[in-house]
Order: structure tokens, then sequence, then C-alpha cells
């Protein structure tokens, strides 16, 4: 019975001492979350906020808009534009990060051990850095008058400056450039188990150098893809600053779309049901995600 | 001469594209901090070096005050939420597993899952009712914000040292007689610390560069050097705004330089 006691005890000190962050978490982060749920259900009021009415409005307004003329609900093709935007650079995005990030994480998995850590750094000091400073960075190499052009003109390559800053290509390389690393982690962490005697075996076996990376490979750090993807993926899915900063106001995606609700939109109920989409969303994926990476750490399983 | 092994680990093109990736992901960064010393007022095109635009940043009162902000902000954030984050990560290492760890868990680092823009919205109008029924407007919203989101990112640090330590010093202490404060107080806590600086240090980068959740939850002429620097974004660029980023970029390589250092597994 005593270890019983004991044990509850330190159950209890655990609980004790994990409070006061549970506290602070539920008052600034987790539990305003309720409130954009309750809020989603309400009606806009006439200058921004709310009106205590129950509608079911902000949920309908996702999909549809309503006629001002005679009040019929219509496919809202200015939300589908701006969602199926942000789908679809979310996957350009997580593609092109693959397609450089995989041969950059093999690269670093097979230098000689005491450089591993010195490239590893390198991935990682970009994306402990600042989001902000790294997307003005490349603001500023892709604008008209930016370096890109700058260098392009004077070599001669082409006539005009190239007009790529404020399109979704500007967007799409912003969010390559500042989620590559969540990319490559966790396709190194899959590399760096990988066995590279069965490398050998597969060549023993007369097997191409493609073949071996289609066959033996990618089915086994196959784990590593699917986390390293879901997380580009999922903040791609959420960007703000990327798409403010490189599409300009044009160029939406949700999150802009998300903040134009709450500001300019006046529509609050509106921007909650899309942030609790997003959320939703957001959450099915890291499920995936949590599965993968449980997986990826147990090779038998 | 020796003949060539064939490399099992080689694929074609592999090392290329890998060489290129690095370039690509440090070109944008050394131009942005080349042009931060430019003489003139081009972001693209060079003038000659000069330091000017540090000057004019510094004597700007604006940034001035935002710099201030934001370091003000940033202290405070680590202090909150390193010393909650290093009590849950006492409260959950090192004892049996028990019911709700893994919510406590879950909850610690629910700021890494949710859209930031999502929890912003959100403190926006909480924190939007609580200034209008107290008539408060002053920097403790960004603060109590700033404190939630970097819980985390200070305690999986924290967590990980713990994790890593020789349980049988504490014993030994136990053994000796020491009451369990003084086992915590000069057995754990000492060699805790390295843990506890590097999670505050990782606190401290997450407060200063964060945009979103400062940009929806700030008061009027509350601006933080980041969403100064956003608001920049309208009007023409100077290399003005380079060299805020340069001074802050730098800031963050030491720290983070540190805190890989303090981190470090040895052996």
């Amino acid at each position: 019975m005593g270890a019983d006691r004991l044990q509850r005890q330190s159950a209890r000190n655990g609980w004790l001492l994990s409070l006061p962050a549970l506290i602070l978490l539920f008052v600034a982060a987790m539990g305003p979350l309720v409130i954009i749920v309750v809020y989603s259900f309400l009606t806009p009021g006439e200058y921004g906020n709310v009106v205590w009415e129950f509608s079911l409005d902000g949920w309908t307004g996702i999909l549809f808009t309503r006629d001002i003329f005679d009040g019929t609900l219509g496919l809202a093709d200015a939300h589908l534009t701006i969602f199926w935007r942000s789908v679809k650079l979310s996957i350009l995005t997580t593609v092109a990060t693959f397609a450089l990030g995989f041969p950059t994480a093999w690269f670093i998995a097979t230098r000689p051990a005491q450089q591993r850590g010195l490239w590893l750094f390198l991935i990682t000091i970009p994306f402990w850095t600042n989001l902000l400073i790294r997307t003005f960075a490349i603001n500023e190499v892709i604008r008209v008058e930016g370096v890109l052009n700058t260098v392009l003109l004077w070599i001669g390559v082409i006539d005009t400056p190239l007009a790529i800053i404020y399109t979704d290509t500007a967007v799409l390389i912003g969010m390559a450039y500042v989620y590559l690393p969540l990319m490559v982690l966790p396709l190194f962490a899959a590399i760096d188990r990988f066995d590279m005697r069965l490398l050998e075996a597969g060549y023993d076996l007369y097997a191409s150098r493609w073949q071996v990376l289609r066959r033996v490979i990618l089915p086994i750090v196959k784990p590593g893809i699917i986390a390293g993807s879901i997380l580009v993926f999922v903040p791609s899915l959420g960007a703000y600053v990327t798409p403010r900063v490189l599409g300009g106001g044009k160029n939406m995606m949700i999150g802009n779309f998300i903040e134009l609700q709450f500001l300019a939109g006046r529509n609050w109920p509106l921007g909650a049901a899309l942030s609790v989409t997003l959320l939703v969303i957001v959450t099915a994926a890291l499920l995936v995600y949590v599965k993968a990476a449980n997986r990826g750490s147990n090779p038998h399983g | 001469m020796a003949e060539r092994r064939f490399e099992v680990a080689r694929l074609p093109g592999f090392a290329t594209v890998a060489v290129a990736t690095f370039v690509m992901l440090y070109l944008p960064i050394a131009t942005l901090v080349t042009f931060s010393f430019n003489a003139g007022s081009s972001i693209a095109v060079w003038e000659g070096f000069s330091l000017h635009w540090y000057a004019d940043a510094w004597n700007n009162q604006a940034v001035k005050d935002a710099t201030v902000r934001s370091l003000v902000i940033a202290v405070w954030a680590a202090m909150i939420s390193t010393t909650v984050a290093t009590l849950a990560a006492l409260g959950t290492t090192r004892r049996a597993a028990f019911k709700g760890e893994t919510f406590i868990y879950v909850a610690i680092n629910q700021p890494l899952m949710v859209p930031e823009i999502v929890t912003a919205v959100a403190l926006m109008i909480l924190f939007g009712m609580v200034k209008v029924a107290t008539g408060y407007q002053g920097l403790g919203y960004l603060i109590l914000a700033h404190s939630a989101f970097c819980i985390p990112f200070a305690y999986l640090p924290i967590r990980a040292r713990l994790e890593g330590m020789d349980l049988s010093l504490e014993s030994a202490a136990a053994d000796l007689y020491a009451s369990p404060w003084q086992t915590f107080r000069f057995v754990t806590l000492p060699l805790l610390g390295p843990g506890i600086l590097a999670g505050a240090m990782l606190a401290f980068v997450i407060s200063l560069d964060d945009v979103i959740i400062t940009e929806f939850v700030k008061s009027g002429g509350q601006d933080t050097l980041p969403t100064y620097m956003l608001g920049q974004m309208r009007r023409t660029m100077t290399p003005e705004v380079n060299a805020i980023s340069t001074a802050l970029l730098a800031l963050t390589v030491v720290l983070l330089t540190a805190f890989f250092l303090l981190t470090r597994k040895k052996g």
C-alpha cells in the first residue's frame, strides 16, 4: 500500500509542478481558441466585432456568398480561388522542398562523421533565424529592382526586369526557401538510421542506381518523407508573413484571408469559421505526422 | 595508384543539388547583409561601403523604441516561460508515468501545432475584450502572449537535459541525509543549469522574432522590431531595413551558437 501512496503522491506532484505552465497556456494559447469557435456561430456586427445572435452564416460564408440583390446563395468564387491557391502552393512547396531537401539530407548523412555536425548546423541556423528577415531577403532578391534582375540585366540575359514579385511564384519561392529546413531535418534523421549495407546488397544483386533508390532507399526512409512533407505542408497552409511580403495584397492565402475578415472585411464570424477550419485541417495532418514519426522511430514496427 | 572504389552511398547528382541548395539557402541572407553596408540607397546596386544605414537606424527614434520594446518583452517572456517550463519539466520527467501526463505534454506543445494566425486572432478578440473592460493598454498583453508560446521552446531542452541526467547523484545526496529541497538546490539545479539557460535563450530568440501574434495583439504605438519592419514594407525599402535585419540576425546567431554549445552532447 505504501508504494501505491507514493505513486499517487508522485502523480500529484507532477500535476502541481506542471500547473503554472498549464494555466499560462490556458489563458493565452488554448483558452482563446474556444472563443474562436463560439464567434464562428454569431452574427457579424456592423463595424466589425459580433452581435450575440446565433447564426450559421459564418460557416456557409466559407463556400457560399449571398447575392446582394435577390438573396440567393451562390458559390463564392473569390473564396474558392484563395483556398485553391493555398492548397496548390502548399503542395508545390512540399514538392519543391523535397526535390531539394532529399539530395541535401542524403549529402549530409553520407559526410564523414566529424563533418556532419557542421553541415547540420548550416541547415539549422536558417531554421531558427527570423522568418520575416528570411522572407525580406527573398523579397530583395526577386523584386523588380532587386539583385536577380539587376544581375540578369547586366549580363544581358533579359532586356526587361522579370516581374516575379507579387505573384504566386514569388510566394512559392519564398515558402520553399523558409520551410526547406523543416524538410531536410526529418529526412536526415531517417537517412541517418538507414543501414548502408543494404545498398551493397542491392548492388550485389545487380540493381542499378535508380533501382536502388526507388526500391531500397525510398521505401525505407518513407516515414521521414511523410514527416518532412507534413512539417512543410502544415505551416505553408497557415502561412501569413510570406504571402503578405511576397504576394502583395492580391495573392492572398488562407492566413491573409482570415486577417482580412477581422480587419477590412468586418466579418468576424466568417474569419472565426475559417480559423476553425484551418485548425482542423492542420490537426488532422499532424495526427498523420505523429503516426509516421512513431513508425519511423521503430524500424521493426 | 589505388583503384577507384565503387562508393555505394553515392547517388549521381545528389552532391551537386545539395551544394546548390546550401548556396541558395545562404545567398539571399548574404545579399541582405552585404547591402546593409551600401553607401547608396539601393538594395541591389552596390555604391561603395558605408555604415551610415546603421547610424540612421540607430538615430531613428521609432527603431530605438521598437528595439527597447522587443527586448523588454523578450526578457520577460524568456524569464516567465523558462520558470514555468522548468517546473513542468521537473513534473513530467523521472517519475512513474501518471494519468494525464500525455495531456500535459500535448498542452505544452500545443503552441507548436496551432497555426499562429489562428492564435493571433483568438488573442486579439480575448485581449480586446479585456482592454475594454479594464482600460489597461500596456505591454502586459504582449508579455503574456509571448510567455505562453515560448513555453514549448523552453521546455524541450530542459526536459532533454533532465532525461539525460544521472539519477544516482540525487540518490547519493539523499543517502547523505540531504533534505529533498537541499538535493534539488545543490544537486539537481546546478546539473540542470545548462538546460535552463539553453531553454531561456531559445525562448528569448523565439519571442524576439515573433511577428504574427505581436501584430494582432499590440495596441497602437506598441511596435516591436519585427512589426516595425513589416510596416516598412509598404514604403520603398532602403538599406536601413537591411541594417536592422543584420543586427537582429547577428544577435540570433550568437545566441543560437551559444545554445548549441550548451546542449551539445559530450563525446
